[in-house]
């Protein structure tokens, strides 16, 4: 059981070298091996999900070193919780990629996606937050290379923006891990979860800031206001599918929070009292509200759903800002919600923008795209789960973060633009939806009357996707998504009986700290070993900080 | 020492956030080397300046500096090269592309200034 938990790693990063070295030139080698490694993820991350549903937190320690000199991945609820999520939405993006011909616009799809995923999932993973920088930037230096998969002027311009707001995000939290290393001498999470609790509140500034500078990071990669800039022209100039992949990307920053001011620093610590249960719901609601607002001010089909997921973001913070147990399980029931409607709507985004030459994702009439009927029901149902109304989960992720607001501080007004912002989405998106497929009708029958226009719409991408027909096998893979926010919905009562158990794990840390501390590893050879130095940074980081103390 | 490694980060770090600030791909990347510089001496310092003594403990050892954060500094190093290399590679399709080197969207603002190097 210990080794499969370096599996979902292991296994994409390995998958992605030989595409390379082997299967360079060979597409349908590469989607075999693409396909193949992805259900077998799904499998893996089943089997974790399955051994993690009784409360056993499971622990990997890389070169069988003892944690914490040793690096270890840690598979507990919640991480599993998010691998599972990971690779399901992997397997349906890697679908629509395959059938709508996006891997073969450019080169090293497949390999680019792989990696992406031992990233992602090397995130979700790992117990020590040195290491989790580190897979930060695997899944970034990867979703550079797709964001920019097929090329084009803009789509790299955007990517320049991309790579420097993030380049600048790991600078930061670079500074954030040096302070931390410097206040506590270790790296750990769950050591550090000892080690800053013990710390003396009075000579507490260091590891103040550092808890501070940490959560910009993550706010950063989690794209709450007012660092969220960089998010719609990234998203909305990304390919579809990779768009889609991305959904999850935000969700590593909001993992990332949850997990540290969980464990590390927990809402009851004495010293990052006040740091963050003061800022961080109205900075929520801040980015709830520009979210919808860009939803309905965007002109473009593609920056409608970016800025969707600004607010769906907004609307997750709001949840995980009230650092109750309540509030936790609502998030995550909207993390596995949320994700899986971005996803959906993006693919069905990308169906659309591709088949209406150049005008692309523009809000005017234009002819109907091929099979525009089955599309628009898509996209129909994939904004009625985003924007949060019944019968799909979007409505139960809603009521179920109202619900946890209820007793937490400003009640009042995160009901209040919880409830305005669903109204503002809704008609944000009946609107586009309205132009894009019902008008669309009109617009034919213009076109009927002029040929001029006819012209508009011719596209050679059209001959990439295959003429006039929309893919199967992107239609199945939009559909398997939004049947399983269906099912989301439909065993909301099971899922949730997951989720408030996840939860619980989190706000009872104890269990987890044990086991990735008092697990043994190899015996130490003492006086001929690395061991013996990491034994004494704590010793000198210990003297440092008297020294520090001594000095103020 | 404490005095020069602070003040040197400090100066590298105001440096790099000047440079990033100015908004053009060529400031822009050598303000995150500079950022990057920056944090990597910071790492190094995070295990405290210690001068002569080795990375190593043993048992008899009494003076010795923390091993760690160069191992830290390493792979940061490591990475930020390849993330510069990454960007600047990006960033240079991206001039190819546009024919303009601005990191931000100011399509409005740029073609008000070409109007007025046309009337000068």
């Amino acid at each position: 059981m210990m080794h499969w938990v370096s599996l979902p790693v292991i296994l994409p990063a390995m998958l992605a070298a030989t595409m390379i070295l082997v299967a360079r030139y060979d597409e349908t080698v590469q989607r075999t091996f693409s396909v193949a490694g992805t259900v077998a993820l799904l499998a893996v991350a089943l089997g974790l999900f399955r051994g993690a549903s009784d409360g056993t937190v499971t622990i990997y320690q890389l070169g069988d070193w003892q944690a914490p000199f040793g690096i270890v991945l840690v598979a507990d609820r919640l991480s599993t919780l998010m691998v599972l999520l990971t690779a399901v939405l992997a397997l349906f993006v890697l679908m629509h990629a395959i059938g709508t011909g996006w891997d073969r616009r450019g080169r090293h799809f497949h390999a680019l996606f792989q990696f992406q995923l031992m990233g992602i999932m090397g995130a979700f993973l790992t117990g020590d937050v040195f290491n989790l920088f580190v897979f930060f930037e695997v899944l970034l230096i990867a979703s550079y290379g797709l964001m920019i998969h097929g090329g084009g002027a803009r789509r790299t311009k955007a990517g320049v923006q991309y790579v420097l707001f993030n380049l600048l995000g790991s600078t930061l939290f670079l500074f954030a891990l040096g302070a931390i290393y410097a206040e506590t001498g270790t790296l750990n999470m769950a050591d550090l979860a000892e080690r800053v609790a013990q710390i003396d509140p009075g000579n507490s500034a260091g590891i103040r800031t550092a808890a501070v500078l940490l959560l910009i990071v993550f706010a950063v990669k989690a794209a709450i206001a007012p660092v969220h800039f960089w998010l719609p022209a990234s998203y909305s100039e990304a390919p579809g599918p990779v768009a889609a992949l991305f959904a999850i990307m935000t969700k590593v920053g909001a993992y990332a929070i949850i997990r540290v001011y969980t464990l590390i620093f927990p809402p009851e610590l004495e010293i990052t009292r006040g740091l963050l249960d003061l800022w961080l719901m109205p900075l929520a609601l801040v980015g709830l509200v520009v979210g919808m607002v860009g939803v309905l001010g965007a002109r473009r089909l593609d920056r409608l759903v970016a800025f969707s997921v600004i607010g769906s973001m907004g609307m997750l913070t709001v949840a995980v800002s009230l650092f109750t147990e309540e509030g936790i399980t609502a998030a995550l029931y909207y993390v596995v919600h949320s994700t899986l409607a971005t996803a959906a709507l993006f693919l069905v985004v990308d169906l659309v923008q591709t088949h209406r030459g150049n005008i692309r994702g523009e809000l005017r009439a234009a002819q109907p795209i091929p099979a525009t009927g089955i599309v628009a029901a898509l996209f129909f149902a994939a904004a009625i789960a985003m924007t949060g109304l019944p019968p799909l989960s979007g409505f139960v992720g809603k009521l179920l973060i109202l619900d946890a607001a209820w007793d937490g501080p400003l009640a009042v007004w995160a009901w209040a633009v919880i409830l305005g912002t669903s109204l503002i989405a809704v008609v944000g998106f009946s609107r586009a939806g309205s132009v894009v497929f019902w008008k669309a009708h009109e617009a034919r029958a213009a076109a009927d009357d002029d040929p001029a226009t006819e012209m508009d719409n011719v596209d050679s991408t059209l001959d990439l996707v295959g003429g006039r027909g929309q893919p199967a096998l992107a239609l199945v893979s939009i559909g398997g998504l939004i049947a399983l926010l269906a099912l989301h919905t439909v065993f909301a009562g099971p899922v949730m009986r997951t989720l408030s158990a996840t939860s619980a794990q989190l706000f009872a840390p104890q269990p987890y700290i044990s086991t990735v501390l008092e697990t043994e590893g190899k015996e130490i050879v003492k006086g001929h070993s690395d061991e013996g130095d990491d034994g004494g940074d704590a010793a000198s980081a210990a003297e440092g900080e008297t020294g520090e103390g001594e000095s103020q | 020492m404490e005095l020069l490694v602070a003040s040197a980060i400090g100066v590298l770090t105001a440096a790099g956030i000047y440079l990033v600030l100015r908004l053009r791909t060529f400031p822009v990347i050598v303000g995150t080397a500079m950022l990057t510089y920056a944090v990597n001496v910071f790492l190094f310092t995070s295990g405290r300046l210690v001068v002569g003594a080795p990375p190593i403990l043993t048992d008899d050892a009494t003076r010795y500096t923390d091993p760690l954060p160069q191992a830290l500094v390493l792979t940061a190093i490591v990475i930020s090269f390849g993330m510069t290399a990454v960007v600047v590679v990006i960033a240079l399709g991206a001039y190819l592309g546009n024919d303009d080197d601005r990191v931000d969207d100011s399509a409005g603002r740029l073609d008000a200034a070409r109007k007025g190097e046309g009337r000068q």
